[in-house]
């Protein structure tokens, strides 16, 4: 590799274009001489002046090579098809006593606790791929093995993609140019294609549409939020996704999940929302620092499910109403509220209440 | 006593990524002592106070703080054996992005957030370039795609170095993060002739020595001249 020109690099490794720009460095006029070459040619004023240190320049770029070499490999051979979850320790050293729970692609898990129960703790062993090495003692696999290290230490790499209520688009890009950055960073190939399936899918996520032109910084908080969803379903690397609440406002939250699915992600959702907690197939219940229950949704749950998703359509429709200027009606609403209580009276016999 | 450098820009997360990892190093009964560099003003120490983590604060007043760090340096680690500590951290805000703080064989961390914008990794200097580990703050509020990005600039600029992403306000990640930082094995009673990793920024200059009034004919010294061109290229 050292003998290569600058050129034949370049042409070998797209990628190290990136590199050359984000370490300032301006190669043109260089391409048919080596790295070395070129970095040689630098005086002592200029090496001074830019806080330049020729070896670890050299070293850095072989290193960034390895790495870029084998995130691009690993688009084929490092899919994740499961997660397990082994059992740790609670605040107190109180052994967990859920004995194991693997999750896999497309399956939804809802994690809900009151604040500081250890849900960060969870999501942080998640993340660490912890071995037994965190205070809760817990153990995380993937695909059933001991994790390969590089899911702690490669930036290239993370495991799980976050998603939150209080996310904001900081960049002063339009729609297109950001998800053109963000489709650059990933180095996919067929930039065009991808920008368009994320703009359709945030687009049915979210109440008003957006366009290409639009900044990212004026999408409404629906908007961004469909968005969000969107892009890291399609484009992130993570094969993880973590979701911390996502708002009933202005977003098709049974579509955001969905489109998660869809795209083989293992979903993890910590919310106190009936909705979305019954939308995943389970939840862990977390209290005192440990998993104290690992529940399956039942079917009475999932009937529960869809009195709340004929509310949400209810309040959703209105609310389309309101945006185009209608008469707002409430005759829907009351049937439903109706047929509710009814079901909670007969719940409430059936269990002897 | 082990030693750890911990620099980064202005609120980057510096006092908040520390004090959650020393929550995590306390529960492992290490005893950790922190020396906070600033420039003018800093309350940070009584933080550390009120964590009940033995503190000293250096204000380098009108110096370059990163010349003040190194002169200081080597009464600060003897103050930390004196302290029976068994990790000293110090924290000092890398104020002109090219400040170079580290020292060869001691360990590196360079905090960066992911508000400070995605270019910022190329604006960053040594204290970025020749960090150990790179703990990059606040990715709780922009989004995945930010992150993402804003990771792949930092790998970009150093790619050697251990990148992660640290929650200060929830810790989530410092406990990770704290397994890193220390190393039974490593006794630093001195940095007596040891090496900053790159040298510091320089001047010597009529200004450097108290000088006030400007014009080229009261300018002296290291002095460089911005490149303007001629008003007609």
């Amino acid at each position: 590799m050292n003998r290569l020109t600058i050129g034949q690099l370049k042409g070998k490794y797209p990628f190290i274009v990136d590199y050359f720009e984000q370490n300032k460095l301006d190669t043109t006029g260089y391409e048919d001489r080596t790295f070395q070459e070129y970095i040689d040619d630098f005086n002592q004023e200029y090496l001074e002046d830019w806080a330049i240190d020729r070896e670890k320049l050299v070293g850095d770029l072989w290193e960034y090579i390895e790495q870029m070499k084998q995130f691009l490999d690993l688009d084929d051979e490092g899919s994740v098809d499961s997660l397990t979850i082994l059992p740790g320790y609670d605040k107190d050293g109180n052994a967990e006593t859920f004995g194991g729970i693997t999750i896999r692609t497309s399956e939804i898990i809802s994690i809900v606790g009151p604040t500081g129960s250890g849900k960060s703790r969870l999501l942080a062993d998640i993340e660490w791929t912890a071995q037994g090495d965190t205070p809760t003692g817990r153990k995380i696999l993937i695909n059933g093995e001991v994790p390969d290290s590089r899911w702690r230490f490669s930036s290239n790499n993370s495991l799980v993609a976050q998603l939150s209520q209080n996310m904001n688009f900081i960049m002063d890009l339009t729609v297109e140019e950001f998800l053109e950055l963000h489709a650059k960073s990933r180095m996919v190939e067929d930039m065009e294609s991808i920008i368009e399936k994320i703009i359709y899918a945030a687009n049915r996520l979210a109440g008003e549409k957006f366009h290409l032109e639009t900044p990212v910084t004026s999408l409404s908080g629906g908007q961004s939020r469909a968005l969000m969803i969107a892009d890291t379903a399609i484009l992130s690397s993570s094969p993880i996704v973590l979701i911390d609440e996502i708002e009933n406002a202005g977003i098709d939250r049974k579509k955001a999940l969905e489109i998660l699915v869809a795209e083989d992600k293992i979903v993890l959702m910590a919310t106190h929302d009936p909705m979305l907690a019954l939308m995943a197939d389970k939840r862990i219940v977390i209290g005192n620092g440990g998993v104290v229950n690992i529940m399956e949704t039942s079917e009475d749950e999932k009937d529960i499910l869809l009195d709340l998703e004929k509310i949400d359509a209810i309040i959703q429709g209105l609310r389309d109403d309101l945006r185009s200027g209608n008469t707002l009606q409430f005759n829907d609403i009351g049937e439903v509220m109706g047929k509710c209580m009814m079901d909670a009276q007969e719940f409430l016999k059936a269990e002897n209440w | 006593m082990n030693l750890i450098i911990v620099s980064g820009p202005p609120s980057s997360g510096k006092t908040s990524i520390i004090l959650k990892t020393i929550d995590a190093l306390k529960q492992r009964d290490i005893a950790v002592g922190v020396v906070k560099f600033d420039c003018l003003y800093t309350d940070d120490d009584l933080l550390y106070e009120k964590a009940g983590v033995p503190v000293k604060k250096g204000l380098s007043g009108s110096l370059c703080p990163d010349h003040f760090f190194a002169s200081n340096i080597e009464e600060v680690v003897k103050w930390g054996n004196r302290m029976e500590l068994d990790m000293l951290i110090t924290e000092s805000a890398g104020l002109c992005n090219r400040c170079s703080p580290y020292i060869k064989d001691v360990k590196g961390i360079c905090v960066i957030d992911n508000l400070s914008g995605i270019n910022t990794p190329r604006k960053v200097g040594p204290m970025l370039k020749f960090a150990d580990i790179i703990v990059i703050t606040k990715g709780d509020i922009v989004s995945q795609a930010e992150r993402e990005v804003f990771a792949s600039r930092v790998n970009s600029v150093n790619p050697e170095a251990i990148t992660m992403h640290v929650n200060g306000l929830t810790g989530q990640g410092a406990y990770e993060l704290s397994t890193l930082m220390y190393d039974e094995g490593q006794e630093i009673d001195t940095v007596q002739g040891m090496e900053l990793r790159f040298s510091m920024p320089a001047a010597m200059c009529s200004y450097c020595l108290g000088e006030t009034r400007i014009g080229e004919v009261y300018q002296m010294g290291n002095v460089k001249k911005m490149e303007l061109g001629d008003e007609n290229e």
